[in-house]
């Protein structure tokens, strides 16, 4: 009888224990899940209002300017259909540069400006991020889908 | 020629690691005694075939053989001799030719270092090392072949990535993969274990230093990745909660709940079955961590989808390895439950619930790391979870796992009071406490984490600090203090030092995080900045050039109170061949403090936007991770382990009379 009630001891507290512990992993997973949004999905008003999202496309060339601070840089993301304004306060990583693929984490403010505080880096000068590749992609089936039946009519 | 002998070697050691998967299996199965004998030379001469095949591709890198593919991808004339070789694992092949050379030398050491576990033990274990290098060597022969030749050969090579041209990144894989293939021998002895129903505390002694080896090389592999990634990145981080390195945090985090579950299995034969599983586990997630890396899958989901072959293959592997695994737990795992009895209040308990938490954070790991890749796969969305995630997961699973690490080594087994653990730790809940308050304040800035942290760090020392006294004041030896330190068993001093480095480890964290300062600026030349203490005088940045990259390098004088403290050079290169930019930081390493500079971008007219960073404590970070291992080292020193592997047979006799010494001193009971 002893023995029982212990075990069953054992297994409310692990129980306990274990539900615990999942509701605290999922509730952070939940509050912390960033989603990605290419220029495209930003204008079609995708993006969250007031959450930190990613975003990622092209840095547009000729679009790059440089305050006098030396740090505030601002520049455009386009996925060839839409652009989005970015700023971004800080040093950017070694493969930045117009043309380049480029993945920003920050959310929009009023007037529609991407307030970046982290722009990512990318390991090598021939690797795009896989995100913004797939940005492309589907920006460029939408236009060419609208042309297509922009023609047809 | 020489390629192609490598290649030759390498489908001569397949040929070998059939053999060695297959014969002494069956033999052990059957009875078969030439066959169980055939296990060690053949382990042995699979390690000779791999290692002259990998020393072929040494050759071809050296010689700058760039008719073979992998070389002209890999490697450059210009490329100094030290990065050359290290070159051989810096891509796909050569890193996969390295795992199974060091899977061949974990089979070639249990062969050596195992002269009187049971013949038809050693024989398991080396076949199901065997068959798992089959595996291996299929992929690499199949997919990845390094000796493929490239015709017309490369005039020159397209060089080594930059980042890794550095002297961390030429140990930090060949540690690394000690660690993940190391995992493969703990994993063969749980498998073993299920063929010959043979688990009782004799088994779980033969695999426990395996084990703690393997660990100590993961624990080492993984600091130094993260010293990389803090020195070599340019912005400071020490570790990014990026897939690749959760991929190798996860088998460490299953695989340090193993070492304390073996030791429960070894002391008082409890867990027995969790033991055998956790070993599953912990082989399964390095044989992920694998995958992830190796399959591209982290690069993109969708390439891996359209040229799947490496990924599907290791994949295969990876579910043949589990489903083989399981069924075999399934069918054969001994059905004793926890097997010896214990209180809700012992020293088990604490195990059991430290091993838990390990475990649920390993969880919140794979569900980080696995959850956006299923979604993009799935065409759902793409998401990524970052940093703030694994921290919020983090400090709630960890905090009660460090305060649980006090209490584990001081609790008996089977059986502990709360009064008695409450008497012998209250000198550290005060220690801790006090510090854990004061310590904030000194450093001049109070906050509820980091007093947590500071606490927590000093629960731990002063708690191992505590045993390590009772110890010394049951101690039978004469001499002084430190000689009755020494006298004491290597196993139970290496888990102090393992916990003693946990400690160190967690006031890095604490006040690194807590009281880091970081700036970014523009500076002209001539320009001065205050941080931590420290004036930064920058004046001005020279053009420099190296073997195969030219560089921009600054100057950066650094005072304090108006005395030179040193001058550093932060350097951004450019690397010739692959027109790659890479910052190269400089840092000014100290005991409680790092300098750490890096340039950015040149802004206007000589002035550049400069990263500056005062990080207190950081080394303590890598510090306590070397302890860590320091403390792994130390237990697998211990007597008792020389003891089995050497004279165990002729002790037979003298066991018993070793009985009593054990039960004199109780010390050997209380042991990890």
């Amino acid at each position: 009888m002893k023995a029982r009630h212990k075990r069953l001891m054992f297994i409310v507290v692990g129980l306990g224990g274990l539900s615990v512990a999942a509701a605290l992993v999922f509730n952070a997973f939940q509050s912390n899940m960033v989603f990605f949004f290419s220029p495209s999905d930003v204008q079609a008003s995708q993006a969250p209002a007031n959450h930190d999202f990613r975003l990622g496309g092209l840095v547009e060339e000729g679009s790059m300017k440089r305050e006098d601070d030396g740090l505030t840089v601002h520049f455009v993301v386009t996925d060839r259909a839409q652009t989005i304004p970015v700023i971004f306060t800080g040093i950017l990583p070694d493969l930045f540069g117009e043309g380049q693929g480029v993945v920003a984490q920050g959310r929009l403010n009023d007037d529609g400006v991407f307030i970046a505080h982290e722009v990512l880096a990318k390991h090598d000068e021939s690797y795009m991020p896989p995100e913004v590749q797939d940005a492309m992609e589907r920006a460029k089936q939408a236009t060419s889908a609208s042309l297509v039946s922009s023609e047809s009519k | 020629m020489i390629p192609e002998l490598g290649h030759f070697a390498l489908i001569l050691a397949l040929c070998v690691a059939i053999v060695q998967g297959v014969l002494p299996l069956v033999g052990a199965q059957l009875g078969y005694r030439s066959w169980i004998a055939l296990a060690r030379p053949a382990a042995q001469a699979q390690f000779v075939f791999v290692a002259l095949a990998f020393a072929c591709l040494v050759y071809a890198f050296v010689q700058n053989d760039f008719s073979v593919r992998y070389v002209a991808m890999q490697s450059n004339s210009l490329l100094p001799m030290m990065y050359r070789v290290s070159a051989v694992w810096g891509g796909h092949e050569g890193s996969m030719l390295l795992w199974v050379l060091i899977l061949a030398v974990w089979s070639l050491a249990v062969s050596i270092f195992s002269k009187n576990l049971p013949d038809d033990m050693v024989a398991r274990v080396v076949a199901v090392m065997g068959l798992i290098s089959v595996g291996f060597y299929l992929f690499v022969i199949l997919t990845s072949n390094p000796f493929d030749r490239l015709l017309p050969a490369a005039l020159d090579g397209r060089d080594l990535n930059p980042l890794l041209q550095d002297p961390g990144l030429i140990i930090h894989p060949p540690m690394l993969y000690m660690g993940y293939v190391g995992f493969s021998v703990a994993f063969a002895f749980a498998i073993a274990a299920l063929l010959s129903g043979r688990m009782d505390t004799a088994w779980a002694r033969w695999s426990r230093p395996w084990t703690t080896v393997a660990w100590l090389f993961l624990t080492l592999g993984i600091g130094l990745g993260s010293w990389w990634a803090y020195y070599e990145l340019g912005w400071g981080g020490w570790w990014f909660w990026d897939p690749v390195e959760n991929a190798s945090f996860m088998p460490w985090l299953m695989g340090t709940a193993l070492i304390h579950s073996l030791a429960a299995t070894e002391k008082r034969g409890s867990f027995k079955n969790w033991t055998v599983l956790l070993a599953i586990f912990t082989f399964s997630l390095s044989l992920l961590g694998t995958f992830l890396v190796r399959s591209g899958v982290l690069t993109s989901v969708h390439a891996f989808a359209t040229d799947p072959e490496r990924g599907a293959f290791i994949l295969m592997l990876l579910v043949l390895t589990i489903g083989i695994s399981l069924a075999l737990f399934a069918w054969r795992a001994p059905k004793v439950g926890l097997g010896g009895r214990f209180s809700l209040v012992s020293r088990e308990a604490a195990l059991l619930t430290n091993n838990v938490l390990l475990i649920v954070a390993c969880a919140a790991v794979l569900l980080g790391t696995l959850y956006p890749l299923l979604l993009d796969s799935l065409d759902v969305g793409k998401i990524s979870v970052g940093p703030p995630y694994f921290d919020a997961v983090f400090l709630p699973l960890m905090a009660p796992a460090v305060f649980l690490m006090a209490v584990g080594p001081i609790a008996r087994w089977k059986q502990a009071s709360i009064p008695d653990i409450v008497t012998r730790l209250r000198w550290a809940a005060v220690v801790s406490l006090v510090m854990g308050l004061l310590t904030p304040i000194l450093m001049g800035e109070w906050g509820a984490i980091r007093s947590l942290g500071f606490t927590m760090a000093f629960w731990v020392m002063s708690s191992v600090f505590l045993i390590i006294r009772e110890r010394v004041i049951k101690s039978k030896n004469t001499g002084n203090v430190f000689n009755k330190i020494i006298a004491l068993p290597n196993s139970f001093l290496g888990m102090c030092a393992a916990h003693f480095g946990v400690a160190v480890f967690i006031i890095g964290v604490t006040m690194v995080t807590s009281y880091e300062i970081e700036k970014d600026m523009r500076m002209e030349v001539g320009d001065t900045v205050a941080l931590g203490g420290y004036d930064f005088v920058f004046e001005g940045v020279s053009q420099v050039k190296g073997p195969n990259y030219t560089a921009h390098r600054g100057q950066v004088v650094v005072k304090k109170d108006g005395e030179l403290e040193t001058v550093l050079f932060p350097e951004k290169r450019i690397y010739t061949v692959q027109t790659m930019p890479m910052t190269e930081a400089a840092i000014d390493t100290g005991f409680t403090r790092d300098l750490y500079v890096s340039l950015g971008e040149p802004v206007s007219n000589g002035a550049w936007s400069v990263r500056i960073y005062y990080k207190p404590f950081v080394d303590w970070i890598w510090g306590g991770t070397f302890i860590m291992a320091l403390g792994g080292l130390l237990a697998v020193t211990d007597r008792r382990y020389r003891l089995v592997s050497r004279v165990a047979q002729a002790l037979k006799t003298k066991k018993t009379k070793d009985k009593l010494v054990d039960a004199k001193g109780s010390a050997v009971t209380q042991e990890s």
